[in-house]
Formats: structure tokens, C-alpha cells, sequence
């Protein structure tokens, strides 16, 4: 109805876009057509690095789904993202065969380690990467299902609801720690050798992961853009602004708060699995409750309800996290906390927020200097 | 069940509601027409707001019964539930969607599929946009459709609740306290926009505003303590000396 901000990609998506775009092309040519001594050379630290930070970007797109537009803060959203990593991680060690250290041709190392003589259920089919893709998004969408279901029927809103979904980030935490979940406990599953047959640690699968990122991302966001942009958006916002107007007009509030969150818990699964073959690591330090509040800051630094903003806060705000944690790591935590702070105070609209208000003010700056 | 209980729109008998021993409403009992319009009057406390909350399924009474269209037994169903069917209320403090356009506030209101797939997948019917124009032009809108609904005036974001309501099109419209805060010329305004409305809907208005009811020239039901004092046109039921003592006389 209202053509100016009903569209699929505005302005700001444009931009957004072209950046991917051009970064899923430059970074490939940087890493491999030019010569390592060249001035312009990308070292492979850096792909992977700025890899990672496209994942959680990603993951910021999808709690800015649940957060910005519907109104749900997710205290748990880190759950969805380390899920979609240990479906990743999975496929990766089934993948290892005989290479590893015990060179069990079917059990990973630590199972062999602690004296199992069969592969669990859950890690039947595995070995198979379609499988594995499949529940990088079934597993966090069947939780999100639940969970939401649960919540969302019992109209659970507002500070309970984010205080559950931390409850329930912290306590896959410590079932991951057990060593009789049979994830591999507090290590977690490392160790990989190759992905669909191409070695994890070489820089041209680096590249192949960081420019399928990029993708990921790009292809995040354009669907998160058609929801909001679509009727069901205009719902979802209509939930976030007067739930209860949103139920008297007769649409059923749970369903669609339902569909958001299990969208966004996908997208935030499919950011994990992506994330571990670039990091090389999952473990159960993923569902620490401290990780899904980063991932809130990082929305909240970049501007909620914008998409955008979300992506661009993930990555301001773990850029300053690898430059603080290499030059003052003691410090980090209270800059993150002191940067919080800030932005709530300050910039309740993120850094998008201060770029639109810079440009309304020049906007109305010219009739006069016009005049 | 009498024939009174088939032919009435809306037909309440014996509700009770009690908060934490707090008794909202003591058996109250009310029938309206179809196509009525009926005031409601009462001092604070006298249990109109939980009345509306009954009706439209935000609170289930302890006891009684609650009929719509002398079969649909309102107790039972929520608030989705009873919208579809046809209720629609306009909150006592004007409740709109503050961050969507003037069109798009009528359009998340306009009768069509409520599913979550329709509305992800469909597409908006062909007359979506002239009956939006129409609710427009009934609610003095028209200029202000691409505004966000946060920066309309008082009145104006009233009338646009009212304008979502007429554009659920529903049998029966709730309508809590239209004029508070109101300047006099808006009331009046309001007054005759509930009069155009209630030509082919049911109404049922709550309010405080003596001037305003007089305007609306309709059926009065005072309410007192959770149960109906008296009922009938405002001069014999402002001449009643119970009401006087409760409510006006004060």
C-alpha cells in the first residue's frame, strides 16, 4: 500500500547488496589471482576471520526478525546459531573416517575414546552432507517450533519470555557438556579434515566458505526483507506496536509470532553451520547465554527494526571485539557493557538511526539556505 | 432457551466476574437488537470496561451466558475467534498502530483472510483500495492516509480506530469512551460519524460524556456495581431517583 517503503530492496538494501556482491568477488581475486608478496594480497587469516563475521551478521539478521519487528527479545538466539553448528560439525566427523587418531573407520575419535562400540541414532546419516544441511535447519526450526509453541500459546511476552529463552540456551549448555549426550562433551567436535571432499584448512575452501557466506547473507536478508515488506510484515510490526489491538482485529497473535521466531531460528542455524568450518571448533561455549546477548548488542549498536543495521552492527561490533581482544583484552567486556549503555542512552536507533537523522537534518537545512 | 434469547444480537444473562474477590460485574444482564445502537452509562468501577472484556473474550465470566446472534456461545471462544465472527471494539485509550501509515492501519483492519499464509502469500483483494478510500472519506482522513498513525492528533487517531472498526465490517462494534479528551467540536463530529455508522451496524457506546449521549439520541443502560440500574431513553432515566443518588447527582 505504501510504495515508498513496501519495496523488496530499498536504497539502503541496494547498498547493502552491492557490498556483499563486491566483496564475494574482490576477496577471492586478493586471496588467490594475486601474488602473496603483492601490497594487495589478502592473508587466508583474514578471509576466514571476516568469514565469521558474515555468519554473524547473519545470525543478527535473524534475531533483528524475531526482536526488531515482532517485538520478541531472545535471550537464546546463540542456541539456534550453535545447533545449526553441531548438525554442521557432524556431517564434518563423520567425514574424518580412518584419518583420525584412533582411525575408527564409523565411531569419531571420542567415542572410540570412551569406549562406545556403536554410533548413536542421532548421529545416523550423517555421513551424508544433504542430511546434514537438512537438519542445520530442521533441528533449530523443531526447537523454535516447541519452544514458541509452548510460549507463545501461554502468552508468555516480554521480560519472561527473554528470560526462558535464556533458561533455555543455558541448559542445552550443560547437556552439551555431559559427555553421555554424545556430542563430545566439553570439547565439542574439532578436528575436521575435509568438506564434500575438499580440505577444510586450505585457503581455496576458505574462499569458497567465505564467498557461500556471503550468499547466505545476502539471500538472509532478502528473505527477511519480503516478510517485513509483505502483509504478514505490516502484521507481525502491527504485533510488536499493540499486540492485543493485533488479536481484537482477529488475527491469531501466536501463529504469526510462531512463524517469525522458527524463520529466524533457521536462518540463525544456517549462520552455525556456516560459522564452524571456518572456525574449525563447535563446542558447548556456543550456547553460552553470554554469546545470544552479544548478538543482541550487535543488533542494538546497528539499529533494530533495520535489517541492515543488524548486519552492519555485527560487524562494527566484532571488529572492535578482535582489536580489543588483541590490544586490551582485559578491557573488552567493558567496552562491550560501556558500548551498550551508550547506544541505549544515546542512539536508540543504532548507527542507522544516526545516519537517517543526519540526513532529515540536512534535508531541512537546504530550503533555508536556499531561502 | 426463550425466544428473546434467538432474535437479540447480543444477549448476556446472569454474568458474574469477580477479580481476586473484587466483583467486576454481579449477574449483569443485557440484550440488544440487531442494528441497535445503545449508550452505556455508569460511574468509574461500575464494571463497563470488564462488560466489553467479556464480549469480546478477554476475560471468561465465572457465570452466565454470553450469546451472540442467539447461538454463538462467546464464552467459549477467544478473541480471534470472536473478531471473526463479527464483534469489533475501540479501546477506551485510542489503540492504533503508531508506526504504520494511516492506509496501512485500514488495511491490517480490513475484512479479508486473517491466516498467517494469506497474508504472507495472497494477494489484496481488487476493491481493497476503494473501500479504503471510503473509510477515509468517512473518518476525514483522506488528507493524512500516507502519515504515520503516531503523528495524527488525538481525535484524529480515534476516529481512525473507528475507521478500523467500520473496516472489519463487523455486526456489532464496541466502542469504549470515542470522545475522551476531545475538543467539543470533534465530539460533535463523533457523535454524527456513530450516527452514520449505527444506520447499518449495532453499536454499543460506553460513555462519561452527558452532552455526547444526549447527541446520540439512543436506548440508555445504566450500570451500577456490575448489574444494569435502569434502562431507556436518557430523560426517564435521568429523571430515575437511583440514578440521580449513584451517578448524576453527584
Amino acid at each position: 500500500m505504501n510504495p515508498a517503503t513496501d519495496r523488496l530492496i530499498d536504497t539502503r538494501g541496494y547498498i547493502f547488496l552491492a557490498v556483499l556482491s563486491a566483496a564475494a568477488v574482490l576477496v577471492p581475486i586478493l586471496t588467490l589471482v594475486i601474488p602473496d608478496e603483492s601490497a594487495f594480497a589478502m592473508p587466508p587469516y583474514l578471509v576466514a576471520l571476516f568469514g565469521k563475521y558474515l555468519c554473524f551478521a547473519l545470525l543478527a539478521v535473524a534475531l533483528d526478525l524475531v526482536w526488531g519487528y515482532c517485538g520478541i527479545l531472545s535471550l537464546g538466539h546463540g542456541a539456534f546459531f550453535a545447533l545449526g553448528g553441531y548438525a554442521m560439525g557432524m556431517y564434518l566427523m563423520r567425514q574424518i573416517g580412518t584419518r583420525g587418531v584412533y582411525a575408527h573407520p564409523v565411531l569419531p575419535d571420542f567415542m572410540v575414546f570412551l569406549n562406545w562400540k556403536e554410533l548413536p541414532v542421532a548421529w545416523w546419516g550423517f555421513q551424508s552432507f544433504p542430511y546434514a544441511m537438512a537438519m542445520v535447519l530442521l533441528i533449530p526450526g523443531l526447537l523454535a517450533f516447541i519452544f514458541g509453541w509452548l510460549a507463545f500459546r501461554s502468552r508468555v511476552t516480554g521480560v519472561y519470555l527473554s528470560i526462558i529463552t535464556q533458561a533455555m540456551t543455558y541448559a542445552l549448555m550443560l547437556a552439551f557438556f555431559r559427555n553421555d549426550m554424545g556430542f563430545g562433551g566439553n570439547n565439542g567436535l574439532t578436528d575436521f579434515k575435509d568438506l564434500l571432499g575438499f580440505n577444510v584448512q586450505a585457503t581455496e575452501t576458505r574462499v569458497a566458505l567465505f564467498v557461500a557466506s556471503c550468499i547466505a547473507l545476502g539471500g538472509g536478508y532478502l528473505v527477511a526483507r519480503a516478510v517485513v515488506t509483505s502483509k504478514f510484515g505490516k502484521v507481525v510490526i502491527a504485533i510488536r506496536d499493540a499486540e492485543s489491538r493485533t488479536r481484537f482485529l482477529g488475527y491469531r497473535v501466536e501463529t504469526y509470532k510462531l512463524a517469525v521466531f522458527v524463520l529466524s531460528a533457521m536462518m540463525a542455524g544456517l549462520a552455525g553451520a556456516l560459522y564452524v568450518p571456518q572456525v574449525g571448533i563447535i563446542n558447548p561455549g556456543e550456547f553460552s547465554p553470554a554469546n545470544s546477548i552479544e548478538a543482541v548488542i550487535w543488533v542494538a549498536v546497528g539499529g533494530r527494526g533495520t535489517l541492515v543495521g543488524a548486519a552492519l552492527g555485527a560487524f562494527m561490533v566484532n571488529w572492535g571485539k578482535t582489536f580489543f581482544t588483541g590490544a586490551l583484552p582485559e578491557y573488552w567486556l567493558f567496552a562491550l557493557g560501556g558500548l551498550f549503555v551508550l547506544v541505549t542512552l544515546f542512539m536508540p536507533k543504532g548507527v542507522i538511526g544516526l545516519i537517517d537523522q543526519y540526513k532529515v537534518r540536512r534535508a531541512s537545512k537546504k530550503p533555508t539556505a536556499e531561502g | 432457551m426463550d425466544h428473546s434469547v434467538t432474535t437479540s444480537l447480543l444477549y448476556l444473562d446472569g454474568v458474574s466476574v469477580s477479580f481476586d474477590g473484587y466483583k467486576a460485574l454481579r449477574g449483569l444482564s443485557l440484550t440488544l437488537a440487531p442494528g441497535e445502537m445503545r449508550a452505556i452509562i455508569g460511574p468509574n468501577g461500575a464494571g463497563k470496561t470488564t462488560m466489553m472484556d467479556v464480549i469480546t473474550g478477554k476475560t471468561r465470566p465465572d457465570e452466565g451466558d454470553v450469546l451472540f446472534g442467539g447461538t454463538h456461545d462467546l464464552t467459549k471462544l477467544d478473541e480471534a475467534q470472536i473478531a471473526e465472527l463479527g464483534i469489533g471494539r475501540k479501546f477506551q485509550k485510542p489503540t492504533v498502530f503508531e508506526s504504520q501509515s494511516v492506509d496501512d492501519n485500514l488495511l491490517l483492519a480490513l475484512k479479508a483472510p486473517r491466516g498467517a499464509l494469506a497474508t504472507l502469500f495472497g494477494k489484496p483483494a481488487p476493491d481493497t483500495r476503494l473501500r479504503i478510500d471510503q473509510i477515509l472519506e468517512t473518518t476525514r482522513l483522506k488528507d493524512h492516509r500516507h502519515r504515520m498513525a503516531a503523528d495524527l492528533s488525538h481525535g484524529q487517531k480515534q476516529w481512525l480506530e473507528i475507521g478500523m472498526l467500520l473496516a472489519q465490517d463487523p455486526k456489532l462494534l464496541l466502542v469504549d469512551e470515542p470522545v475522551a479528551g476531545m475538543t467539543d467540536a470533534e465530539t460533535a463530529q463523533t457523535a454524527e460519524l456513530l450516527r452514520a455508522i449505527a444506520v447499518d451496524h449495532s453499536v454499543v457506546v460506553v460513555e462519561h460524556d452527558m452532552t455526547f449521549v444526549r447527541d446520540l439520541g439512543v436506548k440508555v443502560t445504566v450500570l451500577h456495581e456490575g448489574a444494569v440500574l435502569a434502562e431507556g431513553p436518557l430523560d426517564v432515566v435521568s429523571a430515575d431517583p437511583r440514578v440521580i443518588e449513584v451517578y448524576l447527582g453527584r
